[in-house]
């Protein structure tokens, strides 16, 4: 067993530390715009999927379930690795980036079309009603009565969601996406030294401590309508 | 069209790969069934804690562990074990690597799971079953816990359905799993259907899982 300083001299070596810092720093920006982009798209085409769905359209909600058991089913992964090998076999090559943010994009959108659906299905079909009586169109009343209700619903549990969905932009490094844990591994294996994966866990506790904090407040705080 | 038979859906590379993808699919659901229980009595092990403990240094360090590793991402956790604890003058191989990750990961979502199904439990039933004469843990083992588990079912079995899913990235470190075993069948092929057919098995595994969860979250908004 190595000594104390020993230690300090394999993990948190500060001559590596600062060697890698410019790569890993790149390696971070690349890990917060995909989980940036991902909450964006996800969320809005999961809020657009359960409005279809509340249209009660037969076909339409069939297709809408399908592809959120489907999506909610399969390891994130499987999809990222299917899509980032499989797809260039048929001619349709696409980049690491994309594989990773339109993979994780389509599963946080099942999940969010789950609970935001499951938010509207919980609310009295008065409500609905009572919006149409007072002369809104349908749209309306969806856009200004239901959905911000459906909406308060569903926030605790999509936090949750998307904090883990997020934390999976990890994943990419598999398709070599060169997103922070790819950087880290690489710094590693050229310095032959985990000084840089110690690096990129901090930065990962950095970056999404705060979200699980926030999470935990909302659960006490928010107040379900 | 004729392609996307020939890389995806090639049955000729489908019946090759098959046994070989079978004993992947069993390495999945062994490794699930080691680590699913593991982490499940560490989360409600920690989950005690931080509900019944009376020291609050204990509490807040069970809470900070919690936060941390959810904070985490279990493909970085694992990594870091695999490959940075040998740094440490100890080898450890593959199996106990991922057993090791898993479990630190997923006790902190057990943990969170149970800790709410117990503070769920009215503050009555503690009492009324010490009153009859249970001592402390007899009355968490026979009289919350097993409440508190029955109120966060849905959540528990959604959490394993997580676990499940998460056995994917032991193929990282070369775990011979389902998706590491389609992957080097495809390796070795140059076609992609193995992995095609990985995605297939799992949507077989997981799909009826899903469903049900989604009948038991049902039952219990209701």
């Amino acid at each position: 067993m190595q000594t104390s300083s020993g230690f300090f001299f394999t993990f948190f070596n500060v001559d590596i530390a600062v060697q890698y810092l410019p790569a890993l720093a790149v390696g971070a920006a690349v890990t917060l715009g995909t989980g940036l982009a991902v909450v964006l798209t996800g969320t809005v085409l999961g809020v657009a999927l359960a409005i279809l769905r509340a249209l009660e359209c037969r076909v339409l909600t069939l297709a809408i379930v399908a592809f959120a058991d489907v999506l909610r089913s399969l390891p994130p992964l499987v999809i990222l690795i299917v899509m980032y090998f499989g797809l260039p076999e048929v001619g349709l090559p696409l980049s690491a980036l994309f594989v990773t943010w339109f993979a994780l994009s389509l599963v946080l959108a099942a999940y969010t079309e789950e609970s935001v659906w499951a938010g509207i299905s919980s609310l009295p079909d008065g409500q609905m009603e009572a919006a149409r009586s007072t002369g809104l169109s349908w749209w309306s009343a969806m856009r200004w009565v239901v959905l911000p209700q459906a909406l308060r619903r569903a926030v605790p549990t999509l936090t949750n969601r998307i904090i883990s969905i997020t934390k999976n932009t990890a994943l990419g490094s598999v398709v070599s996406l060169n997103e922070l844990l790819n950087a880290a591994q690489g710094a590693s294996s050229l310095s032959g030294n985990p000084t840089p994966l110690m690096m990129a866990a901090l930065s990962y506790v950095v970056i999404f401590l705060p979200l699980v904090i926030l999470s935990r407040w909302l659960e006490r705080n928010w107040v379900r309508c | 069209m004729e392609s996307l038979i020939q890389n995806f859906f090639n049955f000729p590379v489908y019946a090759d790969v098959f046994p070989y993808l079978m004993k992947g699919l069993w390495t999945t659901v062994w490794l699930s069934a080691i680590v699913i229980p593991l982490g499940a009595i560490s989360g409600l092990v920690l989950a005690v804690i931080v509900t019944q403990s009376s020291r609050r240094w204990l509490r807040w360090t069970v809470i900070a562990y919690i936060d941390f590793f959810r904070a985490f991402p279990p493909l970085v956790l694992l990594i870091l074990v695999y490959f940075g604890w040998p740094f440490l003058g100890v080898e450890l191989d593959k199996l106990t690597a991922v057993v090791i990750a898993f479990v630190l990961n997923n006790a902190s979502y057990y943990a969170e799971v149970f800790r709410a199904g117990l503070e769920g439990v009215p503050k009555g039933q503690m009492e009324a079953a010490r009153s009859t004469g249970l001592a402390r843990w007899q009355a968490l083992c026979y009289v919350l816990i097993p409440q508190a588990a029955r109120n966060v079912l849905p959540d528990l079995v959604g959490n394993s359905i997580e676990v499940l899913k998460l056995t994917t990235i032991a193929s990282v470190v070369a775990l011979p799993e389902l998706l590491r075993s389609a992957r080097d069948a495809q390796a070795l092929l140059y076609n992609p259907s193995p992995i095609v057919l990985a995605a297939l098995l799992y949507l077989v595994l997981l799909w009826p899982l899903t469903r049900w969860l989604g009948k038991l979250e049902h039952r219990r908004s209701r």
